[in-house]
């Protein structure tokens, strides 16, 4: 059992979510993809765990030898990646049945659990496999749900978001599958390990160079990078709200793995920095990003669309810890990914409380819910508070290190950049701070009482979680170190 | 009792951090929720008092919590200054919660519990701070008192509350995050410790330029300490309700700041390497300038709290020049003032807090002639503006003293000046308050009335003559500030002791 882990860990929910359909009930489906992923977060755990003890896992799909059978290859990284996208797949599935109740007409419930179930799959899949054809395939799972999962939202605008998303993320994962196939082209092989072996050979050829391009494209267009993020805010703003949270925590997580996995892993550190110059364009779309989004979400008014662009930003804050190439600056990345997830997702579910009661997260309709919603706005608050790097939360672990890593390269702009960058975040934060603190409730209001513990205690979890890991870093920090030294091909 | 000094250092802090409990569950029954406040001041002050006397003992008190990143602990370690600091913070806590009681139940402000949240967290992060071992700690709980103080400021739910809110949250948190957490983190990188280490953590061979750079950071990212100009902050938050203002602008929060700058002046950077640096110039002529324009601006404010948070701008200047002098006698007179300007700081604030309660009065030229209805607070309020002033028979005496000794040892003749003429100003716009309430200027006018031609002279009329003083908790309050402002005019002893004793190491 325990050396089929890498596998279970995909298969699980994939195999749960035609189950679902023949189970067909509302709230037994309901448990049963709650199982299923709670399942998915236990395994990641003991892959973790046998991770950090005895290094990377090799699986072999059905037998075959790696470079010709499919491998699945667990390593630092994807183990960490894998646990953060179970873990909040869980603590979210949670509070789904409340929230779709209102959000999702009672026929579609059963088909919200597949799509929610493959999507989950395709995420896991595309960080656990070690085969580059493979990572395109999971990759249109998990977006071909996504699409469903978002038009699934009760505007009409969802609609038209999700159109958005499917015709960029096509092209992204378009890209990606071209980008592939120049590699297997050029070396007959897709296996990522085997990739990497054999691409120096060939690297200086045009082929390869235009493959790199072609894949890097691709996966930024799947991370919402400033300034192909134009998808990003519709598809999180009208999207159910259960889904916002699962995707605002994980989604583009993914995307900055592979982006991580392909310029670090596949292609090699010395080709992916020098062909191009990634340095200096990551930094500066990075930067830009940054402050570009903040600005933006400081002038919205819904604050589903706020915090969407705030996670614009804070990919922002990756990319540019990805751009310095050093271990600090990676560890900041990685951490900042886990340290994202356990932010957003605390702030997107208090989100979808607030749906549930209100109806709707148009600011106007947040005066007065520090009253009446006192827990779930205080989660907001600390939320925030992490968002914007407050010392106790996760944030400032992060903020820390990627602090760390651009001092220590003597890049002091840079470094006053990112901080005031952070001040934006003050903004927009206390924007909603201070209407739900300050503000006497809109009359069609008054009523409004606090969320239902089915959201209080999802919510909680991950409130809980960012001052833990605020304060516990040993976990968060000695995963991302390992991860980052081992990309780099320095044994810790 | 018999707990080890180590546990009663934790205890500093987590006290009042678990006393906030007792006051949400107590929330419904003003009494017992006041009983519960009273009871942590009571308890916290015996036990700094406890350690005040270990450390005198000459026992080394630290405590290592957990290691929160690699190489960066959360630690506290007792030593003379936080002692100082700490002493002065407790008790003035325990009397600011007896004013407290009195002013917010006959102004009968919403939301009391809160306020006394807020108020036991805010203490626990002074604490917190004090003990500190390194600047790491200091760091989070700097923060934690910007953030604890927040609603504290914005009490009163209003938009101008929200506007001053704005303000104090903006300067204290972007001038510490972008300012204060780059400069720990170079430092970090530079020194490779944060360790609060007498004579410095810096290597001898330390880059001249980078550290002068790095002092920049520190006086500009500790905002607390409002030199101008990151002053604004000060001001905005006296919407706050006065109690919040007198402890937490008179002494926690503004004195966390003058407190962070002496110790990274004292155990960052070492009096040596500050002398030798050359921003240190440049910083104390940035502080003797903000000494005398805020002296300046408080002239001009008709409010009494504007004036008095003007007034305090200035006063931190003192304590920021006598740090950057990087002399002994700077240090013991600005470590002394941070003792003395909190007790008349404080007093002249429960005054301004006594008289809005009773007469409704905020403006100082409405305040003619009050020292009759109240002339407790009145006297008071004079005795208090004579130790802002720095003269006998007052504890500001003693700190000006040395803060002028230092300016003439290290030959600093313009930043002498600055603070006699400071001395000046803070006579005129102090004394006079108290002044003309005893003293009313009363204007006569004169109105003709041209129909039947006779002219009227009218006396302008005194309110009242009838006593009215603040209620009794308060007034028992600002009564013991003052006598402590006397007190440490005759008794200045121990503060000396320990002021001189932070730079010779343990006491």
């Amino acid at each position: 059992m325990i050396a089929h882990l890498p596998i279970l860990q995909v298969i699980i929910p994939l195999l749960a979510a035609p189950i679902c359909l023949l189970l067909n009930r509302s709230k037994l489906v309901w448990l049963f993809s709650l199982l299923a992923s709670g399942l998915a977060f236990s395994i990641s755990i003991l892959l973790l765990q046998q991770v950090m003890t005895s290094g990377v896992i090799s699986y072999e799909l059905g037998g075959w030898q790696a470079p010709w059978g499919i491998e699945y290859r667990i390593d630092n990284l994807n183990a960490f990646l894998l646990l953060i996208i179970s873990g909040i797949s869980t603590v979210v599935l949670f509070a789904a049945q409340t929230s779709i109740e209102k959000e999702i007409p009672k026929d579609k419930h059963v088909y919200f659990y597949v799509l929610y179930l493959l999507s989950l799959t395709g995420m896991l899949g595309i960080v656990a496999t070690g085969d580059a054809f493979n990572v395109f395939v999971f990759l249109e799972i998990s977006s071909l749900s996504a699409y469903a999962l978002i038009a699934m939202g009760n505007k009409r605008q969802a609609l038209w978001a999700s159109y958005q998303y499917l015709i960029m993320g096509t092209i992204g994962a378009t890209f990606i599958l071209i980008g592939i196939g120049l590699m297997y082209q050029m070396t007959g092989t897709l296996n990522m390990e085997d990739l990497s072996q054999r691409l120096p050979e060939v690297a200086q050829t045009r082929t390869v160079f235009v493959s790199f391009v072609f894949v890097i494209v691709g996966v930024c267009l799947k991370l919402a990078m400033f300034p192909l993020h134009l998808w990003l805010p519709n598809a999180y703003a009208y999207a159910p709200s259960i889904v916002t949270a699962f995707f605002a925590a994980t989604a583009t997580k993914v995307a900055v793995y592979l982006l991580i996995r392909f310029t670090f892993s596949v292609f090699g550190l010395s080709f992916s920095f020098t062909t191009i110059p990634l340095q200096t364009l990551f930094m500066a779309l990075g930067l830009f990003g940054i402050f570009v989004a903040s600005t933006t979400a400081i002038y919205q008014s819904n604050v589903k669309h706020l915090f969407a662009y705030s996670s614009i930003a804070q990919i922002g804050y990756m990319i540019v810890g990805f751009s310095l190439s050093t271990v600090t600056g990676l560890t900041a990345t990685l951490l900042h990914m886990f340290n994202h997830a356990l932010m957003k997702g605390a702030i997107f579910l208090a989100l979808a409380a607030v749906v549930y009661r209100v109806g709707n997260v148009e600011l106007k309709n947040f005066r007065g819910l520090g009253r009446q919603m006192p827990l779930t706005m205080a989660a907001i608050v600390i939320g925030g508070l992490s968002l914007i790097g407050v010392p106790l939360t996760v944030g400032f672990v992060s903020k820390w290190y990627l602090l760390t890593a651009l001092v220590e390269q003597g890049w002091w702009p840079i470094a006053v950049l990112i901080l005031l960058g952070s001040m934006l975040a003050v903004v927009y934060v206390w924007r909603v701070i201070e209407v739900a603190y300050f503000k006497e409730p809109l009359e069609q209001n008054v009523e409004v009482k606090e969320a239902p513990m089915s959201f209080l205690i999802p919510i909680w979890t991950l409130v809980i979680a960012n001052i833990y890991f605020g304060i516990d870093t040993r976990l968060s920090v000695q995963v991302a170190e390992a991860a980052a030294q081992s990309l780099f091909g320095v044994s810790p | 009792m018999n707990l080890s000094l180590e546990l009663m250092l934790q205890l500093c802090i987590i006290m009042p951090l678990l006393a906030t409990l007792a006051i949400v569950a107590s929330g419904r029954h003003p009494n017992i929720r006041e009983g519960v406040t009273i009871a942590t001041c009571l308890a916290l002050i015996f036990l700094v008092v406890s350690l005040y006397q270990g450390l005198s003992a000459g026992e080394s008190i630290s405590v290592y919590w957990w290691e929160l990143l690699p190489g960066l602990t959360i630690s506290f370690d007792i030593e003379p200054l936080g002692m100082l600091f700490a002493l002065v913070a407790s008790f003035l806590w325990l009397v600011t919660t007896i004013y407290a009681i009195g002013y917010m139940r006959s102004h009968q402000e919403k939301n009391q519990t809160r306020f006394y949240v807020c108020f036991a967290v805010a203490i626990g992060a002074v604490m917190g701070l004090a003990f500190s071992a390194n600047l790491f700690t200091l760091f989070i709980f700097y923060e934690v008192l910007t953030l604890s103080t927040y609603p504290l400021v914005t009490h009163a739910g209003t938009e101008k509350a929200k506007k001053g809110g704005r303000i104090y949250l903006g300067i204290l948190l972007s001038t510490s995050i972008v300012f204060f957490l780059l400069a720990i983190v170079s430092t970090w990188l530079v020194a490779g410790t944060l360790d609060f280490t007498l004579g410095g953590i810096f290597a001898d061979d330390v880059d001249k330029v980078i550290a002068s750079i790095l002092l920049v950071l520190f006086i500009f990212g500790i905002g607390k300490a409002a030199i101008m100009p990151f002053h604004r902050w000060l001001p905005a938050a006296m919407v706050a309700p006065t109690p919040v203002s007198s402890l937490l602008h008179a002494v926690a929060v503004v004195k966390a700041g003058v407190f962070t700058v002496l110790k990274v002046c004292i155990f960052i950077f070492g009096l040596d390497l500050l002398a030798e640096l050359p921003s240190t110039q440049f910083l104390l002529y940035l502080a003797g300038a903000s000494v005398l324009l805020a002296s300046l601006i408080a002239m001009r404010q008709d409010n009494l709290k504007a004036r008095l948070a003007y007034s305090t701008v200035s006063q931190l200047g003192y304590i920021t020049i006598g740090a950057l002098l990087a002399t002994s006698s700077g240090v013991i007179g600005s470590s002394m003032h941070i003792a003395m300007h909190a007790f008349g700081k404080i007093t002249l604030f429960f005054c301004a807090g006594a008289i809005l309660v009773t007469l409704h009065k905020s403006k100082i030229s409405e305040m003619r002639g009050i020292g009759r209805q109240m002339p407790v607070t009145m006297i008071a309020f004079f005795i208090a503006s004579l130790s802002i002033i720095g003269v006998p028979p007052t504890g500001g005496t003693w700190s000006k003293w040395y803060l002028m000794m230092g300016t003439i040892e290290t030959e600093q003749f313009v930043l002498m000046v600055i603070l006699m003429l400071s001395t000046l100003l803070n006579i005129a716009y102090l004394l006079p308050i108290a002044f003309h309430a005893f003293f009313p200027n009363l204007t006569s006018f004169k109105t003709s009335d041209k129909s039947n031609n006779t002219t009227n002279i009218t006396k302008e009329r005194l309110p009242s003559f009838e006593i009215k003083e603040a209620p009794l908790p308060s007034l028992i309050a600002i009564v013991v500030t003052t006598l402590g402002c006397l007190t440490l005019f005759i008794y200045p002893q121990p503060l000396f002791d320990l002021a001189s004793a932070i730079l010779t190491g343990r006491g």
